[in-house]
Protein backbone atom coordinates (compact mmCIF):
# COMPACT_ATOMS: atom_id res chain seq x y z
CA UNK A 1 0.00 0.00 0.00
CA UNK A 2 3.13 2.32 0.74
CA UNK A 3 4.61 1.96 -2.53
CA UNK A 4 1.63 2.98 -3.81
CA UNK A 5 0.72 5.97 -1.97
CA UNK A 6 4.28 7.29 -2.97
CA UNK A 7 4.09 6.75 -6.65
CA UNK A 8 0.23 8.40 -6.71
CA UNK A 9 2.05 11.54 -4.54
CA UNK A 10 5.07 12.06 -6.05
CA UNK A 11 3.58 12.75 -9.53
CA UNK A 12 1.23 15.35 -7.12
CA UNK A 13 2.20 18.56 -9.78
CA UNK A 14 3.43 21.20 -8.02
CA UNK A 15 2.21 23.20 -10.92
CA UNK A 16 -1.65 22.63 -10.14
CA UNK A 17 -2.15 26.19 -10.18
CA UNK A 18 -4.83 26.45 -12.61
CA UNK A 19 -8.50 25.62 -10.97
CA UNK A 20 -10.67 23.65 -12.65
CA UNK A 21 -13.56 23.64 -10.23
CA UNK A 22 -14.78 26.43 -8.05
CA UNK A 23 -17.89 26.29 -5.38
CA UNK A 24 -18.87 28.80 -3.61
CA UNK A 25 -21.79 29.23 -1.54
CA UNK A 26 -23.37 26.13 -2.87
CA UNK A 27 -26.87 25.36 -1.43
CA UNK A 28 -28.92 22.38 -2.38
CA UNK A 29 -32.33 21.11 -1.43
CA UNK A 30 -34.04 17.38 -1.62
CA UNK A 31 -37.42 18.08 -1.89
CA UNK A 32 -38.45 20.56 1.39
CA UNK A 33 -34.85 19.53 3.18
CA UNK A 34 -32.00 21.97 3.24
CA UNK A 35 -29.32 19.64 2.63
CA UNK A 36 -26.11 22.06 2.00
CA UNK A 37 -25.76 25.23 3.67
CA UNK A 38 -23.49 27.30 1.45
CA UNK A 39 -20.05 25.03 0.26
CA UNK A 40 -16.86 26.66 -0.53
CA UNK A 41 -14.34 24.19 -2.41
CA UNK A 42 -11.92 24.46 -5.37
CA UNK A 43 -10.03 21.96 -7.20
CA UNK A 44 -6.73 22.24 -9.41
CA UNK A 45 -5.65 20.71 -12.51
CA UNK A 46 -4.54 17.46 -12.16
CA UNK A 47 -5.47 17.12 -8.38
CA UNK A 48 -7.42 14.30 -6.67
CA UNK A 49 -9.37 16.40 -3.89
CA UNK A 50 -11.32 14.24 -1.11
CA UNK A 51 -14.41 14.63 0.42
CA UNK A 52 -14.30 13.47 3.90
CA UNK A 53 -17.14 13.37 6.39
CA UNK A 54 -20.07 11.16 8.29
CA UNK A 55 -22.67 9.68 6.77
CA UNK A 56 -25.32 12.07 6.16
CA UNK A 57 -22.86 15.00 5.45
CA UNK A 58 -23.77 16.13 2.54
CA UNK A 59 -20.92 14.68 0.50
CA UNK A 60 -23.20 13.02 -2.27
CA UNK A 61 -25.41 15.47 -2.28
CA UNK A 62 -22.26 18.05 -3.29
CA UNK A 63 -21.17 16.13 -5.86
CA UNK A 64 -24.78 15.83 -7.47
CA UNK A 65 -25.12 19.83 -6.87
CA UNK A 66 -22.16 20.28 -9.51
CA UNK A 67 -23.57 17.28 -11.58
CA UNK A 68 -27.01 19.30 -11.65
CA UNK A 69 -29.15 16.35 -10.26
CA UNK A 70 -30.08 18.04 -7.62
CA UNK A 71 -33.42 19.61 -8.27
CA UNK A 72 -32.82 23.36 -6.39
CA UNK A 73 -29.44 24.64 -5.97
CA UNK A 74 -28.18 27.71 -5.54
CA UNK A 75 -24.85 29.25 -5.47
CA UNK A 76 -22.09 29.26 -7.88
CA UNK A 77 -20.59 26.75 -9.35
CA UNK A 78 -17.66 27.19 -11.60
CA UNK A 79 -15.77 25.21 -14.04
CA UNK A 80 -13.40 25.41 -17.06
CA UNK A 81 -14.43 29.31 -16.65
CA UNK A 82 -17.91 28.42 -17.23
CA UNK A 83 -21.02 28.89 -14.77
CA UNK A 84 -23.07 25.54 -14.76
CA UNK A 85 -25.65 26.61 -11.97
CA UNK A 86 -29.23 27.34 -14.20
CA UNK A 87 -27.57 24.41 -16.69
CA UNK A 88 -29.49 21.42 -17.09
CA UNK A 89 -28.01 17.92 -16.43
CA UNK A 90 -27.08 17.16 -19.77
CA UNK A 91 -25.60 20.32 -20.79
CA UNK A 92 -22.92 20.29 -17.61
CA UNK A 93 -21.75 16.84 -18.67
CA UNK A 94 -21.04 17.93 -22.36
CA UNK A 95 -18.88 20.69 -20.48
CA UNK A 96 -16.69 18.07 -19.10
CA UNK A 97 -17.84 16.96 -16.12
CA UNK A 98 -17.95 13.32 -15.22
CA UNK A 99 -20.21 11.53 -12.54
CA UNK A 100 -19.55 7.97 -11.36
CA UNK A 101 -22.45 7.52 -8.65
CA UNK A 102 -22.16 5.22 -5.54
CA UNK A 103 -24.76 3.28 -6.98
CA UNK A 104 -23.05 2.53 -9.42
CA UNK A 105 -25.65 2.67 -12.17
CA UNK A 106 -24.92 0.25 -14.16
CA UNK A 107 -28.14 -0.78 -16.57
CA UNK A 108 -29.12 -4.41 -16.10
CA UNK A 109 -30.59 -4.54 -19.60
CA UNK A 110 -27.76 -3.68 -21.55
CA UNK A 111 -24.58 -5.51 -21.84
CA UNK A 112 -21.19 -4.75 -20.56
CA UNK A 113 -20.17 -3.78 -24.23
CA UNK A 114 -23.44 -1.25 -24.49
CA UNK A 115 -22.67 -0.23 -20.95
CA UNK A 116 -19.59 0.90 -21.91
CA UNK A 117 -20.17 2.27 -25.09
CA UNK A 118 -23.12 4.08 -23.58
CA UNK A 119 -21.94 7.95 -22.44
CA UNK A 120 -21.22 9.75 -25.73
CA UNK A 121 -18.28 11.40 -26.42
CA UNK A 122 -17.89 14.88 -25.42
CA UNK A 123 -14.57 15.80 -26.73
CA UNK A 124 -11.88 13.96 -28.67
CA UNK A 125 -8.99 15.07 -26.54
CA UNK A 126 -8.03 13.52 -23.42
CA UNK A 127 -10.38 10.37 -24.55
CA UNK A 128 -8.86 6.96 -23.70
CA UNK A 129 -8.79 4.21 -25.99
CA UNK A 130 -10.53 1.11 -25.59
CA UNK A 131 -7.63 -0.66 -25.54
CA UNK A 132 -6.06 1.38 -22.41
CA UNK A 133 -9.21 1.15 -20.66
CA UNK A 134 -9.18 -3.17 -20.82
CA UNK A 135 -5.13 -2.59 -19.52
CA UNK A 136 -6.72 -1.07 -16.79
CA UNK A 137 -9.71 -3.80 -16.24
CA UNK A 138 -8.65 -6.50 -17.96
CA UNK A 139 -11.72 -8.45 -16.43
CA UNK A 140 -14.09 -6.11 -18.69
CA UNK A 141 -13.06 -7.59 -21.91
CA UNK A 142 -13.94 -10.92 -20.97
CA UNK A 143 -17.12 -9.54 -19.93
CA UNK A 144 -18.31 -7.56 -22.67
CA UNK A 145 -20.96 -9.99 -23.59
CA UNK A 146 -22.35 -10.30 -20.66
CA UNK A 147 -24.94 -8.52 -19.19
CA UNK A 148 -24.78 -5.72 -17.12
CA UNK A 149 -27.28 -7.51 -14.40
CA UNK A 150 -24.41 -10.71 -13.99
CA UNK A 151 -21.79 -8.23 -12.74
CA UNK A 152 -20.06 -8.44 -9.55
CA UNK A 153 -19.73 -5.90 -7.06
CA UNK A 154 -15.76 -5.15 -8.20
CA UNK A 155 -16.89 -5.82 -11.65
CA UNK A 156 -19.51 -2.76 -11.59
CA UNK A 157 -17.27 -0.11 -10.09
CA UNK A 158 -14.79 -0.91 -12.78
CA UNK A 159 -17.51 -0.70 -15.49
CA UNK A 160 -18.61 2.49 -14.19
CA UNK A 161 -15.40 3.92 -13.84
CA UNK A 162 -13.90 2.77 -17.57
CA UNK A 163 -17.44 4.07 -18.76
CA UNK A 164 -16.44 7.83 -18.32
CA UNK A 165 -13.25 7.63 -19.40
CA UNK A 166 -13.69 7.18 -22.99
CA UNK A 167 -15.52 9.88 -23.44
CA UNK A 168 -12.72 12.78 -23.29
CA UNK A 169 -14.35 14.34 -19.18
CA UNK A 170 -11.05 15.01 -17.71
CA UNK A 171 -12.51 15.72 -14.50
CA UNK A 172 -14.21 12.81 -12.70
CA UNK A 173 -16.54 12.91 -9.89
CA UNK A 174 -16.15 9.12 -8.39
CA UNK A 175 -18.49 8.83 -5.55
CA UNK A 176 -16.90 6.15 -2.70
CA UNK A 177 -15.65 3.74 -5.53
CA UNK A 178 -15.10 1.45 -2.56
CA UNK A 179 -17.95 0.75 -1.03
CA UNK A 180 -18.66 -2.65 -0.53
CA UNK A 181 -16.04 -4.17 -1.97
CA UNK A 182 -12.91 -6.91 -0.93
CA UNK A 183 -10.12 -5.80 -0.23
CA UNK A 184 -7.82 -6.87 -3.06
CA UNK A 185 -10.48 -5.35 -5.25
CA UNK A 186 -9.89 -1.69 -3.50
CA UNK A 187 -6.50 -2.29 -4.54
CA UNK A 188 -7.10 -2.32 -7.97
CA UNK A 189 -9.18 0.56 -8.00
CA UNK A 190 -6.68 2.43 -5.85
CA UNK A 191 -4.27 1.60 -8.33
CA UNK A 192 -6.58 2.72 -10.91
CA UNK A 193 -7.05 6.28 -9.68
CA UNK A 194 -3.21 6.68 -9.20
CA UNK A 195 -3.17 5.66 -12.76
CA UNK A 196 -5.98 8.22 -13.68
CA UNK A 197 -4.17 10.96 -12.26
CA UNK A 198 -0.66 10.09 -13.43
CA UNK A 199 -2.65 10.96 -16.92
CA UNK A 200 -3.49 14.05 -15.80
CA UNK A 201 -6.96 13.74 -15.20
CA UNK A 202 -8.83 15.77 -11.77
CA UNK A 203 -10.55 13.68 -9.20
CA UNK A 204 -13.07 14.78 -6.75
CA UNK A 205 -13.33 11.98 -4.48
CA UNK A 206 -16.46 11.10 -1.96
CA UNK A 207 -14.86 8.05 0.51
CA UNK A 208 -15.61 6.64 3.76
CA UNK A 209 -12.47 4.73 3.69
CA UNK A 210 -9.84 7.19 5.28
CA UNK A 211 -7.00 4.91 4.82
CA UNK A 212 -7.85 4.19 0.99
CA UNK A 213 -8.11 8.11 0.58
CA UNK A 214 -4.81 9.40 2.32
CA UNK A 215 -2.71 7.38 -0.08
CA UNK A 216 -4.34 8.97 -3.04
CA UNK A 217 -5.47 12.81 -2.24
CA UNK A 218 -3.29 15.74 -2.65
CA UNK A 219 -5.97 17.95 -0.65
CA UNK A 220 -8.96 17.60 1.44
CA UNK A 221 -12.03 19.06 3.05
CA UNK A 222 -13.77 17.43 5.80
CA UNK A 223 -17.86 18.29 5.61
CA UNK A 224 -20.27 18.30 8.42
CA UNK A 225 -23.69 19.29 8.76
CA UNK A 226 -24.07 20.36 4.92
CA UNK A 227 -20.93 22.33 5.12
CA UNK A 228 -17.25 22.51 4.89
CA UNK A 229 -15.79 22.33 8.46
CA UNK A 230 -12.00 22.13 7.57
CA UNK A 231 -9.84 21.74 4.64
CA UNK A 232 -5.82 20.43 4.69
CA UNK A 233 -3.18 19.18 2.02
CA UNK A 234 -2.29 15.42 2.78
CA UNK A 235 1.42 16.80 3.92
CA UNK A 236 -0.69 17.70 7.22
CA UNK A 237 -2.24 14.81 7.62
CA UNK A 238 -0.56 13.78 10.26
CA UNK A 239 -1.13 16.38 12.21
CA UNK A 240 -4.43 16.49 11.81
CA UNK A 241 -5.42 12.75 12.89
CA UNK A 242 -6.76 13.63 16.17
CA UNK A 243 -9.05 16.63 15.02
CA UNK A 244 -10.28 14.20 12.28
CA UNK A 245 -11.01 11.06 14.55
CA UNK A 246 -13.58 12.93 16.23
CA UNK A 247 -15.03 14.68 12.98
CA UNK A 248 -15.05 11.54 11.27
CA UNK A 249 -16.22 9.37 14.02
CA UNK A 250 -13.93 6.69 13.13
CA UNK B 1 -65.10 -31.12 -39.49
CA UNK B 2 -67.68 -31.10 -36.47
CA UNK B 3 -66.67 -29.14 -33.29
CA UNK B 4 -68.78 -28.09 -30.47
CA UNK B 5 -71.78 -28.88 -32.73
CA UNK B 6 -70.63 -26.52 -36.09
CA UNK B 7 -69.75 -27.84 -39.12
CA UNK B 8 -66.35 -26.76 -40.07
CA UNK B 9 -65.30 -26.36 -43.99
CA UNK B 10 -61.51 -26.07 -44.58
CA UNK B 11 -61.27 -22.81 -46.27
CA UNK B 12 -63.66 -21.33 -43.27
CA UNK B 13 -60.66 -22.75 -41.11
CA UNK B 14 -58.25 -20.82 -42.93
CA UNK B 15 -59.87 -17.82 -44.05
CA UNK B 16 -60.67 -16.75 -40.30
CA UNK B 17 -56.71 -17.73 -39.71
CA UNK B 18 -56.26 -15.51 -42.11
CA UNK B 19 -57.95 -13.01 -40.69
CA UNK B 20 -56.79 -13.69 -37.12
CA UNK B 21 -53.56 -12.62 -39.17
CA UNK B 22 -55.23 -9.58 -40.40
CA UNK B 23 -56.24 -8.49 -37.29
CA UNK B 24 -53.24 -9.69 -35.52
CA UNK B 25 -50.72 -7.28 -37.61
CA UNK B 26 -53.14 -4.46 -35.83
CA UNK B 27 -53.03 -5.58 -33.00
CA UNK B 28 -49.30 -6.62 -33.00
CA UNK B 29 -48.35 -2.52 -34.05
CA UNK B 30 -50.45 -0.79 -31.49
CA UNK B 31 -49.38 -2.59 -28.45
CA UNK B 32 -45.83 -2.06 -29.67
CA UNK B 33 -46.46 1.33 -29.81
CA UNK B 34 -48.26 1.41 -26.52
CA UNK B 35 -44.98 -1.03 -24.90
CA UNK B 36 -42.80 1.80 -26.39
CA UNK B 37 -44.39 4.47 -25.20
CA UNK B 38 -45.53 3.09 -21.81
CA UNK B 39 -41.59 1.11 -21.45
CA UNK B 40 -40.16 4.93 -21.82
CA UNK B 41 -42.53 7.42 -20.37
CA UNK B 42 -44.20 4.98 -17.85
CA UNK B 43 -47.69 6.27 -19.59
CA UNK B 44 -50.69 4.64 -20.31
CA UNK B 45 -51.28 6.24 -23.20
CA UNK B 46 -55.16 6.04 -23.81
CA UNK B 47 -54.84 8.32 -26.81
CA UNK B 48 -53.22 5.49 -28.63
CA UNK B 49 -56.61 4.55 -30.19
CA UNK B 50 -57.62 8.38 -31.35
CA UNK B 51 -53.79 8.54 -33.01
CA UNK B 52 -54.53 5.51 -35.14
CA UNK B 53 -57.87 6.73 -36.15
CA UNK B 54 -56.06 9.95 -37.07
CA UNK B 55 -53.57 7.71 -39.26
CA UNK B 56 -56.82 6.59 -41.38
CA UNK B 57 -58.26 10.15 -42.05
CA UNK B 58 -54.82 12.15 -42.65
CA UNK B 59 -54.69 8.95 -45.63
CA UNK B 60 -57.90 10.35 -46.53
CA UNK B 61 -57.50 13.83 -46.55
CA UNK B 62 -54.10 13.53 -48.31
CA UNK B 63 -55.71 11.54 -51.13
CA UNK B 64 -58.84 13.74 -51.64
CA UNK B 65 -57.19 17.00 -50.48
CA UNK B 66 -54.25 17.05 -52.21
CA UNK B 67 -54.05 13.78 -54.50
CA UNK B 68 -51.15 12.12 -53.04
CA UNK B 69 -51.83 8.71 -52.89
CA UNK B 70 -51.19 5.40 -50.45
CA UNK B 71 -48.15 4.97 -50.39
CA UNK B 72 -46.89 8.95 -49.92
CA UNK B 73 -49.88 8.49 -46.79
CA UNK B 74 -47.72 5.27 -45.52
CA UNK B 75 -44.89 7.93 -45.23
CA UNK B 76 -46.47 11.13 -44.88
CA UNK B 77 -49.49 10.28 -42.34
CA UNK B 78 -47.28 8.59 -39.67
CA UNK B 79 -44.73 11.46 -40.09
CA UNK B 80 -47.61 14.00 -39.65
CA UNK B 81 -49.56 12.41 -36.74
CA UNK B 82 -46.70 11.80 -35.06
CA UNK B 83 -45.71 15.44 -34.90
CA UNK B 84 -48.82 16.10 -32.96
CA UNK B 85 -48.16 13.72 -30.81
CA UNK B 86 -44.55 15.04 -29.94
CA UNK B 87 -46.44 18.28 -29.62
CA UNK B 88 -48.78 16.70 -27.00
CA UNK B 89 -46.12 15.29 -25.20
CA UNK B 90 -44.58 18.87 -25.07
CA UNK B 91 -47.90 20.84 -24.22
CA UNK B 92 -49.72 18.60 -21.92
CA UNK B 93 -47.58 14.87 -20.45
CA UNK B 94 -44.58 16.36 -19.71
CA UNK B 95 -45.84 18.24 -17.39
CA UNK B 96 -47.42 15.37 -15.32
CA UNK B 97 -43.80 13.58 -15.67
CA UNK B 98 -43.15 12.53 -12.11
CA UNK B 99 -46.62 12.29 -11.28
CA UNK B 100 -48.72 8.96 -10.67
CA UNK B 101 -49.52 7.72 -13.95
CA UNK B 102 -52.70 7.69 -13.17
CA UNK B 103 -52.99 11.85 -13.79
CA UNK B 104 -51.29 11.05 -17.73
CA UNK B 105 -54.08 7.77 -18.10
CA UNK B 106 -57.00 10.56 -17.10
CA UNK B 107 -55.10 13.21 -19.72
CA UNK B 108 -54.90 10.84 -22.45
CA UNK B 109 -58.15 9.12 -21.87
CA UNK B 110 -59.73 12.59 -22.26
CA UNK B 111 -57.82 13.82 -25.54
CA UNK B 112 -58.95 10.49 -27.13
CA UNK B 113 -62.61 11.54 -26.43
CA UNK B 114 -61.99 15.10 -27.68
CA UNK B 115 -60.57 14.00 -30.55
CA UNK B 116 -62.45 11.91 -32.04
CA UNK B 117 -66.04 13.53 -30.70
CA UNK B 118 -64.45 16.32 -33.32
CA UNK B 119 -63.87 14.44 -35.75
CA UNK B 120 -67.28 12.49 -35.53
CA UNK B 121 -68.57 16.28 -34.96
CA UNK B 122 -66.85 16.86 -38.70
CA UNK B 123 -67.53 13.76 -40.43
CA UNK B 124 -70.08 11.90 -38.93
CA UNK B 125 -70.42 8.84 -37.67
CA UNK B 126 -70.53 6.61 -40.61
CA UNK B 127 -67.32 5.44 -42.58
CA UNK B 128 -65.82 6.98 -45.97
CA UNK B 129 -64.52 4.26 -48.18
CA UNK B 130 -60.81 4.36 -48.99
CA UNK B 131 -59.89 2.36 -52.38
CA UNK B 132 -57.66 -0.48 -51.89
CA UNK B 133 -54.16 1.11 -53.69
CA UNK B 134 -54.49 -0.57 -57.89
CA UNK B 135 -51.24 -2.28 -57.35
CA UNK B 136 -52.36 -4.28 -54.11
CA UNK B 137 -56.10 -4.74 -55.58
CA UNK B 138 -57.17 -8.36 -56.93
CA UNK B 139 -56.25 -11.60 -55.16
CA UNK B 140 -53.81 -14.85 -55.52
CA UNK B 141 -55.20 -18.36 -55.62
CA UNK B 142 -53.70 -19.94 -52.58
CA UNK B 143 -54.94 -23.41 -53.30
CA UNK B 144 -56.98 -24.22 -50.70
CA UNK B 145 -58.39 -20.25 -50.61
CA UNK B 146 -58.13 -17.25 -52.57
CA UNK B 147 -55.60 -14.53 -50.47
CA UNK B 148 -56.47 -11.00 -51.14
CA UNK B 149 -53.43 -8.90 -52.59
CA UNK B 150 -53.85 -6.34 -50.05
CA UNK B 151 -54.50 -8.48 -46.58
CA UNK B 152 -51.09 -10.25 -47.52
CA UNK B 153 -49.47 -6.65 -47.59
CA UNK B 154 -50.87 -5.68 -44.46
CA UNK B 155 -49.51 -8.88 -42.84
CA UNK B 156 -45.93 -8.29 -44.26
CA UNK B 157 -45.65 -5.02 -43.64
CA UNK B 158 -46.51 -4.85 -40.17
CA UNK B 159 -44.14 -7.99 -39.70
CA UNK B 160 -41.73 -5.63 -41.08
CA UNK B 161 -42.33 -2.43 -39.28
CA UNK B 162 -42.37 -4.72 -36.19
CA UNK B 163 -38.98 -6.27 -36.74
CA UNK B 164 -37.54 -3.13 -37.40
CA UNK B 165 -38.78 -1.41 -34.15
CA UNK B 166 -37.53 -4.16 -32.49
CA UNK B 167 -34.14 -4.08 -34.08
CA UNK B 168 -33.72 -0.63 -33.53
CA UNK B 169 -34.96 -0.89 -30.15
CA UNK B 170 -32.49 -4.25 -28.93
CA UNK B 171 -29.53 -3.76 -31.42
CA UNK B 172 -28.48 -0.62 -32.29
CA UNK B 173 -26.60 2.27 -30.30
CA UNK B 174 -30.00 4.66 -30.02
CA UNK B 175 -32.07 1.57 -28.63
CA UNK B 176 -29.10 1.44 -26.49
CA UNK B 177 -29.88 5.03 -25.02
CA UNK B 178 -33.87 4.13 -25.32
CA UNK B 179 -33.40 1.01 -22.65
CA UNK B 180 -30.84 2.97 -20.37
CA UNK B 181 -32.72 5.63 -20.15
CA UNK B 182 -35.79 3.77 -19.17
CA UNK B 183 -34.09 1.97 -16.37
CA UNK B 184 -32.67 5.14 -15.26
CA UNK B 185 -33.13 8.45 -16.97
CA UNK B 186 -31.13 10.67 -14.55
CA UNK B 187 -27.53 8.51 -15.19
CA UNK B 188 -28.46 9.02 -18.78
CA UNK B 189 -28.77 12.74 -18.36
CA UNK B 190 -25.60 12.97 -16.69
CA UNK B 191 -23.72 11.35 -19.58
CA UNK B 192 -24.88 14.33 -21.58
CA UNK B 193 -27.86 12.62 -23.40
CA UNK B 194 -30.66 15.02 -23.57
CA UNK B 195 -33.52 12.57 -22.38
CA UNK B 196 -36.47 14.89 -22.45
CA UNK B 197 -35.80 15.44 -26.16
CA UNK B 198 -35.61 11.23 -25.98
CA UNK B 199 -38.74 11.35 -24.73
CA UNK B 200 -40.50 13.27 -26.89
CA UNK B 201 -39.20 12.02 -30.03
CA UNK B 202 -39.87 8.43 -28.30
CA UNK B 203 -43.80 9.17 -28.03
CA UNK B 204 -43.64 10.80 -31.20
CA UNK B 205 -42.60 7.43 -32.89
CA UNK B 206 -44.90 5.37 -30.46
CA UNK B 207 -47.98 7.53 -32.02
CA UNK B 208 -46.65 7.08 -35.66
CA UNK B 209 -47.04 3.31 -35.17
CA UNK B 210 -50.43 3.88 -34.22
CA UNK B 211 -51.04 6.11 -37.53
CA UNK B 212 -48.99 4.11 -39.55
CA UNK B 213 -51.45 0.92 -39.04
CA UNK B 214 -54.22 3.13 -39.36
CA UNK B 215 -53.12 4.15 -42.75
CA UNK B 216 -52.92 -0.02 -43.11
CA UNK B 217 -56.57 0.28 -42.08
CA UNK B 218 -58.11 2.67 -44.18
CA UNK B 219 -58.84 0.49 -47.23
CA UNK B 220 -59.78 -2.90 -44.80
CA UNK B 221 -62.21 -0.51 -42.30
CA UNK B 222 -63.93 2.35 -43.63
CA UNK B 223 -62.33 5.64 -42.08
CA UNK B 224 -64.35 6.43 -39.72
CA UNK B 225 -63.67 8.24 -36.25
CA UNK B 226 -65.19 5.35 -34.04
CA UNK B 227 -62.51 2.92 -35.52
CA UNK B 228 -59.66 3.56 -32.72
CA UNK B 229 -62.11 3.50 -29.59
CA UNK B 230 -63.25 0.10 -31.72
CA UNK B 231 -59.82 -2.04 -31.70
CA UNK B 232 -57.85 -0.32 -28.21
CA UNK B 233 -59.86 -1.75 -25.65
CA UNK B 234 -58.58 -5.45 -27.14
CA UNK B 235 -55.57 -4.10 -27.76
CA UNK B 236 -54.90 -2.78 -24.15
CA UNK B 237 -56.28 -6.03 -23.26
CA UNK B 238 -53.16 -7.65 -25.86
CA UNK B 239 -50.67 -4.95 -23.99
CA UNK B 240 -51.27 -6.75 -20.50
CA UNK B 241 -51.03 -10.18 -21.67
CA UNK B 242 -48.01 -9.32 -23.47
CA UNK B 243 -46.56 -7.77 -20.44
CA UNK B 244 -46.36 -3.72 -20.02
CA UNK B 245 -43.30 -2.19 -21.78
CA UNK B 246 -42.63 -5.75 -23.43
CA UNK B 247 -40.98 -5.19 -26.97
CA UNK B 248 -40.92 -8.62 -27.99
CA UNK B 249 -44.22 -9.96 -25.66
CA UNK B 250 -46.20 -7.08 -27.65
CA UNK B 251 -45.48 -8.15 -31.01
CA UNK B 252 -45.46 -11.73 -30.54
CA UNK B 253 -48.83 -11.36 -28.40
CA UNK B 254 -50.24 -9.28 -30.74
CA UNK B 255 -50.25 -11.54 -34.12
CA UNK B 256 -50.96 -14.85 -31.69
CA UNK B 257 -54.37 -13.14 -30.26
CA UNK B 258 -55.05 -11.97 -33.76
CA UNK B 259 -54.49 -16.05 -34.58
CA UNK B 260 -56.53 -17.31 -31.43
CA UNK B 261 -59.58 -14.86 -31.94
CA UNK B 262 -59.97 -16.02 -35.16
CA UNK B 263 -59.65 -19.75 -34.16
CA UNK B 264 -62.26 -19.02 -31.66
CA UNK B 265 -64.47 -17.40 -34.61
CA UNK B 266 -64.33 -20.64 -36.35
CA UNK B 267 -64.81 -23.16 -33.26
CA UNK B 268 -66.77 -21.48 -31.02
CA UNK B 269 -68.01 -18.18 -32.94
CA UNK B 270 -70.30 -17.33 -29.45
CA UNK B 271 -67.00 -16.34 -27.88
CA UNK B 272 -64.65 -14.87 -30.26
CA UNK B 273 -65.58 -11.62 -28.87
CA UNK B 274 -64.52 -12.15 -25.27
CA UNK B 275 -61.48 -15.28 -25.65
CA UNK B 276 -58.98 -11.72 -25.46
CA UNK B 277 -60.41 -10.96 -22.01
CA UNK B 278 -60.62 -14.33 -20.58
CA UNK B 279 -56.96 -14.78 -21.59
CA UNK B 280 -56.23 -11.72 -20.01
CA UNK B 281 -58.03 -12.75 -16.84
CA UNK B 282 -56.20 -16.23 -16.88
CA UNK B 283 -53.01 -14.64 -17.10
CA UNK B 284 -53.45 -12.08 -14.77
CA UNK B 285 -54.52 -14.82 -12.45
CA UNK B 286 -50.83 -16.81 -13.41
CA UNK B 287 -48.14 -13.86 -13.99
CA UNK B 288 -49.45 -10.33 -12.95
CA UNK B 289 -46.53 -8.94 -14.74
CA UNK B 290 -47.47 -10.57 -18.08
CA UNK B 291 -46.33 -13.27 -20.51
CA UNK B 292 -43.02 -11.61 -21.40
CA UNK B 293 -42.95 -8.84 -18.12
CA UNK B 294 -40.42 -8.86 -15.79
CA UNK B 295 -41.19 -8.34 -12.30
CA UNK B 296 -41.01 -5.10 -11.01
Amino acid sequence: MLGMAEAALARTPAAADKTVLSVKGLQAWYNESHILHGIDLDVREGEVVTLLGRNGAGKTTTLKAIMGIVRKRIGSVVFDGKELIGLPIDRIARHGVAFCPEERAIFASLSVKENLFLPPPISKAGAMSVEHIFSLFPNLRERLASGGGKLSGGEQQMLAIARILRTGARFLMLDEPTEGLAPVIIQQIGRTIAELKREGFTILLVEQNFRFASTLADRFFVMEHGRIIDTFANSELEARMDRLHEALGV
Amino acid sequence: MTIFGHTISMSQLYGQLLIGLINGSFYALLSLGLAVIFGMLTIVNFAHGAFYMMGAFVAYFLLHGLGLNYWWALILAPLIVGAIGAIVERLFLKRLAGFDPLYSLLLTFGLALIIQGLFQNYFGASGMPYAIPKQLAGAYNLGFMFLPVYRGWVILASAVVCFATWLIIEKTKLGAYLRAATENPTMVRAFGINVPRMVTVTYGFGVALAAFAGVLAAPINQVRPGMGADIIAVVFAVVVIGGMGSILGSIVTGFVLGVIEGLTKVFYPEASNTVVFVIMAIVLLIRPTGLFGRAA
